[in-house]
């Protein structure tokens, strides 16, 4: 680097910890989603919850989104085949710690034709109530199959039940052929 | 008949299926890469142990947490159990949960709900 690229990094390092503040970001991670890295980050916080005396019920359900948003980008993040860094198989995970909640942001690209379906699961779950999550989980745990990957469309619900929530959800669209799908997970931290 | 003992993981749980000693249980965490790769082994050998059981069979499941790929495996598993007890056997679920972990609790419940066999709920304490 010469002398200018120096200073214009350095000021982009300094900014993007500034950011990280700011949204008082605790874990970032752009790249492919292993077992490897979900077990490494899932263990990381784990032991900053118990550091910080989190109660048990919180840190479980931490764990639980944490656990099930990282599965969600394994399996299903599109992958395009394509030597373009976007189109990898992979995303943007996040994990980020307020005062009153943490929360949970997973980002990846979702091929155009694959919005609808997603919308409408999502959806659906966030129609229900209680009592239809847990109907639903019970019915997709006894009708729905295994996808290849391991996927039993059981993420997003179980993800709506730990938290107590509405799935948060965004689609932001990116060029002609894709859009960058955003799914924010809150836990409060009085529980 | 073959015994199955898997020690547990950070992301797998402890497994032993003993006829001869009468231990049936699953415990610990359960999260495995290739779910169907860790609970196939599993659930072939109930297959084979559904053939010519023990008198009386008590399944025992303490786990800590699970997620939901597991969740259906383990369904596969007492459904496995409830075809036991629907031709005449003597079969019992002791489903095991920590006493302040309401999540653990509420899963074995829903269990209970979808599978028609003898079904305990245990609370225990986390030493």
């Amino acid at each position: 680097m010469d002398k200018k690229n120096v200073k214009g990094f350095l000021e982009f390092v300094y900014d993007f910890y500034k950011s990280m503040k700011a949204h008082e970001i605790t874990l970032v991670y752009e790249g492919e989603i292993t077992h490897q890295i979900t077990k490494a980050f899932t263990s990381l916080t784990e032991s900053n919850m118990a550091k910080e005396e989190e109660s048990n019920t919180v840190q479980k359900k931490v764990f639980h989104v944490m656990v099930e948003c990282l599965q969600n980008i394994s399996k299903h993040a599109d992958s395009f085949g394509s030597d373009d860094f976007l189109f990898a198989g992979r995303g943007i995970f996040m994990v980020s710690k307020g005062e009153i909640e943490y929360h949970v942001t997973t980002g990846n690209v979702i091929e155009n034709t694959k919005i609808e379906e997603l919308s409408k699961i999502l959806d659906n779950i966030n129609l229900l109530d209680k009592e239809g999550l847990k109907t639903l989980y019970k019915t997709q745990m006894r009708e729905g199959r295994l996808s290849e990957k391991g996927g039993a469309g059981l993420g997003f619900i179980d993800i709506a039940r730990k938290t107590g929530r509405k799935l948060e959800y965004h689609f932001l669209p990116i060029d002609e052929e894709n859009h960058f799908f955003i799914l924010t997970s809150t836990i409060s931290r009085n529980e | 008949m073959e015994t199955i003992k898997i020690l547990g993981t950070d992301d797998t749980p402890t497994v032993i299926l003993d006829a001869e000693n009468e231990i049936f249980e699953i415990s610990g965490r359960s999260l495995p890469e290739d779910v169907t790769a860790f609970y196939d082994p599993i659930l072939n050998w109930l297959d084979e142990y559904a053939g010519s059981p023990n008198a009386k069979t008590a399944f025992t499941f303490k786990l800590v947490y699970f997620n939901t790929a597991s969740s259906k495996l383990l369904l596969d598993i007492l459904m496995k159990l409830e075809q036991m007890h629907e031709d005449g056997k003597d079969v019992l679920v002791r489903w095991f949960y920590p006493e302040d972990d309401e999540d653990m609790q509420e899963a074995g419940e829903e269990y209970a709900d979808i599978v028609d066999v003898p079904f305990e709920q245990i609370s225990y304490t986390l030493s």
